[in-house]
């Protein structure tokens, strides 16, 4: 605690010990304190959601919620699945591929959730501002995402996130 | 200034501007404490302990605790179970609650050993019984919020206590329920006065250490502290010895909350509230239990409401009821003798909270309570006048007998305004 | 400094005099106990596996007909042993209710592991009218809940038998010798070789009574073993802790006077 000059060397060995495994003490006891506003094992385990897309037309868009936060699934049209595979690659902030994004080329499926600063970005229903790259605008700091839902524009540092998630049957997904 | 005590130029300009380190050397540091404490007086920083824990774990439990009676005792499950360490967490709230009481108990009754409560620490004593209070009510209300069994029945029976009050009494529980039985609205506001009381009594053990402050702890000799040479600095001599304390309380502590975390607890508090059954046996928590016991001695529903109060208002007075001049229980013969009764009598009013109201227990109620009140009414002001105490030694530092300074007469440790 | 007092000891053995009076009470009321030895008393306890996975199909086949379990989720299991496709092929036999769907229908689907027990009865009036008027309580935290819990349910477990002749049973009602009373509702659920284990294990009513005491002392206490484990390991430095802060003190004390 102190080391003032009125301590006169006080601080033989027992002393330092006493001291140092206080705070070893202390640190094991911030542990459980901390820990504990970490996700619950219950809220770990609600992974996955099933979304059947069976119903989705080409060039229909929908949101679903994984875990709290927004999943967006677009049937794409042959003219967006070309307008982003026609993108050099090298140019782009965060370079990858749109193959490496998909698993079937006409459905992607992104985390609607902007790298930015955590805002969801507009694009999904007819009409909405869908950004000079025809993707997705997020509206909070202008970020500008292409039909692969990659950074094109803005402050955005990487592309949408792709979540886990596998095909269950051709018209099932299961997210998670 | 002459402030050569902190070497950090750092430190030394912002004491020039906010004295805040002056304030903690001279009040943790070079405090001047009697030399000759026992072990008794680790219990002070032992409560500072137990309430600080209390917050701690009491702020993360508000956490992820739901004041509602369709979750509560789910949400608390929760903890036990699905939250990371949660049963920890949960297991050290509970426990400590306990433990708190322990302390404070042992802290009064050393108080009441040594007279503490004498001049000129009468205001001490009185915010002590004023922490006692609070921290009753707070305990009180935290048990409620699990929403077990002994959660609803506890928190019905002691409002119900209310309802003794000629007149208004009905209308008091009304307001205090917030409907016509203890239901959600009395869980809402149960959680947020259990959250804020806490604070409160913060509050008040800052005055309780600014009182002490001002004449400094009372010693085992109960005699005033005569200079330099009866004392020691507060650090390293008494943070060393508080340290030991705390580190074998917490070995205590920690056997309780790992091995046995639901010793203390009511199994029937495992099961969900239920406002239509009441369990077959209700007791309050055993902190509780002499003042529970007090409640049904007397066969009168305001008579025995007014008794329980009284039991602890009478510890209000007791500075003077109690107008003899010496202070520890060392020198008084004969109030030794009755300081043991009167522990005996509040263990076994404690044994006999924990019985069923009938029979032999109701008698035995009966007279524990009347030897309770006697004490304090009729014993102790008597012994004032007669008891022939033995004489003082003349400091805590030359154990020689005779012509100690009478109490009372104590010096503030700084002169005000000096 | 003085050694320890008297003041000090007395109030010390009030203390743990007064916090052992509340637990007397928590004994007696009624019926008798077996007391047993069971792998999980003691600060060094611990479930034993193999009664774990027994207990389990015990309450499945037998209890979870009227008895709920409604703070295990499935996913708990992995405490018994059982691996993730393991839990997943018992979470996936029980049907639990979902939705609503995009038809606003709820519907039923085969359980995944975050899924909590399904309860045998969709609420508590249904149950009661399902038992005769008696509820069947929720098994999760039934150790907890009763004094000396493991005993006691193991007692209540093997205490059926003939009433004494000086005692009517009424119908719908059973002679228990561990409950409060000696009637209960319940009838007896165990009588021996009501369940084909899976594994080795003894299937008398004793037998199978204790694997599902044990079973259910598991539920109302999953954190046990990582609790006490801790505490070994929090005593043994604290006790450490205790030593070296007795020596810290009596090395700063050791030059005043007495």
């Amino acid at each position: 605690m102190s080391d003032t000059a009125e301590n006169k060397g006080r601080r033989d060995f027992i002393v330092v010990a006493s001291n140092t495994m206080m705070a070893v003490g202390a640190g094991a006891v911030a542990y459980p304190l901390i820990n504990q506003m970490n996700p619950a094992a219950d809220t770990l385990a609600l992974a996955s959601i099933e979304v059947n897309i069976g119903a989705l037309a080409e060039g229909q868009a929908i949101t679903v919620k994984w875990r709290g936060k927004p999943v967006f699934i677009r049937h794409r049209t042959a003219d967006e699945i070309a307008a982003a595979n026609d993108t050099v690659i090298d140019d782009l902030r965060d370079p990858e591929s749109d193959a490496d994004r998909v698993q079937k080329p006409e459905l992607l499926v992104i985390q609607g959730i902007c790298t930015h600063l955590g805002c969801v970005p507009l694009g999904q229903k007819i009409g909405e501002v869908k950004g000079d790259f025809n993707g997705w605008f997020c509206p909070c700091h202008g970020s500008h995402y292409d039909t692969s839902g990659r950074i094109r524009k803005g402050p955005a540092p990487t592309n949408l996130e792709v979540p886990p998630y596998a095909f269950v049957s051709d018209n099932v997904i299961k997210i998670g | 200034m002459q402030t050569q005590k902190f070497k950090s130029p750092v430190v030394r300009w912002i004491d020039h501007r906010l004295p805040v380190f002056s304030f903690m050397h001279h009040e943790l540091h070079e405090y001047p404490t009697p030399k000759n404490l026992n072990y008794l007086w680790n219990l002070g920083s032992l409560a500072g302990l137990a309430l600080v824990t209390m917050i701690v774990t009491g702020i993360i439990l508000a956490m992820h605790y739901t004041p509602h009676v369709d979750h509560a005792f789910q949400s608390v499950e929760r903890i036990m179970r699905d939250v990371n360490q949660g049963w920890l967490i949960r297991y050290i709230h509970m426990n400590g609650a306990s433990f708190f009481f322990i302390v404070v108990y042992i802290h009064i009754f050393r108080g009441l050993y040594y007279g503490s409560y004498k001049a000129p620490r009468e205001l001490l004593w009185i915010l002590g019984v004023v922490i006692l209070l609070l921290m009753m009510a707070t305990a009180f209300m935290g048990y409620v919020l699990p929403w077990g069994q002994m959660s609803f029945w506890g928190a019905t029976v002691i409002t119900n206590l209310f309802s003794a009050i000629p007149g208004i009494g009905e209308s008091i529980v009304i307001w205090l329920w917030g409907g016509f039985s203890v239901d959600n609205p009395t869980l809402s506001r149960f959680f947020a006065l259990h959250y804020l009381m806490p604070f409160l009594i913060v509050g008040v053990v800052i005055l309780h250490i600014i009182a002490l402050h001002r004449f400094g702890s009372n010693n085992p000799l109960g005699i005033d502290v005569n200079g330099n040479q009866d004392t020691l600095p507060f650090h390293p001599y008494y943070t060393t010895k508080d340290m030991f304390g705390a580190m074998v309380f917490l070995t205590i502590f920690a056997s309780a909350i790992f091995f046995y975390p639901n010793f203390l607890g009511h199994p029937d508090n495992y099961i969900p509230a239920n406002p239509l059954q009441t369990p077959a046996h209700i007791v309050p928590e055993w902190y509780f239990l002499p003042f529970y016991a007090i409640l049904r001695a007397i066969p009168d529903k305001l008579g025995g409401v007014l008794f329980m109060f009284g039991a602890i208002a009478v510890l209000f007075v007791l500075p003077w009821l109690d107008r003899s001049p010496v202070r520890s229980g060392r020198f008084r013969p004969v109030f030794k003798i009755f300081f043991w009764l009167l522990l005996a009598d509040c263990v076994l009013l404690g044994w006999l909270g924990a019985k069923p109201a009938e029979g032999i227990y109701v008698i035995l109620s009966r007279l524990a309570t009347a030897w309770y009140f006697f004490h304090f009414l009729i014993v102790l002001p008597m012994l004032s006048l007669v008891e022939k105490t033995r004489p003082l030694p003349q400091s805590i530092s030359t154990p020689v007998m005779g012509g100690a300074a009478m109490a009372g007469s104590s010096a503030p440790r700084e002169k005000p305004n000096a | 400094m003085r050694k320890f007092n008297i003041l000090t000891l007395g109030l010390s053995a009030v203390a743990g005099l007064m916090m052992s009076g509340s637990v007397a009470l928590a004994a007696g009321a009624g019926g008798q106990i077996v007391e047993r030895d069971w792998s999980f008393s003691g600060p060094f306890g611990s479930f034993d596996k193999g009664a774990l996975q027994r207990g389990f199909q015990v309450y499945r086949e037998v209890c979870s007909g009227c008895h709920g379990l409604d703070y295990i989720a499935f996913r708990n299991l992995a405490d018994l042993g059982y691996n993730e496709a393991e839990i997943k092929a018992i979470a996936a036999e029980y049907e639990v209710q979902d939705g609503p769907n995009e038809d606003g229908e709820m519907f039923a689907r085969p359980g995944i592991p975050a899924d909590r027990f399904p309860n045998p009865f969709p609420n508590e009036n249904a149950a009661r009218a399902g038992n005769g008027g008696a509820y069947p309580p929720d098994l999760s935290l039934i150790v907890k809940a009763r004094p000396n819990g493991a005993n006691y349910l193991y007692s209540l477990l093997v205490g059926y038998g003939e009433a004494p002749s000086d005692m009517t049973v009424p119908d719908g009602m059973h002679y228990n010798s561990a409950y409060s009373g000696h009637m209960i509702a319940m009838p007896q659920p165990i009588y021996g070789g009501d369940v084909s284990l899976a594994g080795e294990g003894d299937t008398s009513m004793e037998g199978l009574s204790a694997d599902v005491v044990t079973f259910l002392a598991w539920t109302a206490e999953p954190e046990m073993e990582t609790r006490k484990r801790t505490g070994i390991a929090a005593m043994a430095f604290l006790l450490v802790m205790c030593f070296v802060s007795y020596g810290s003190m009596r090395y700063v004390w050791s030059d005043v006077k007495k």
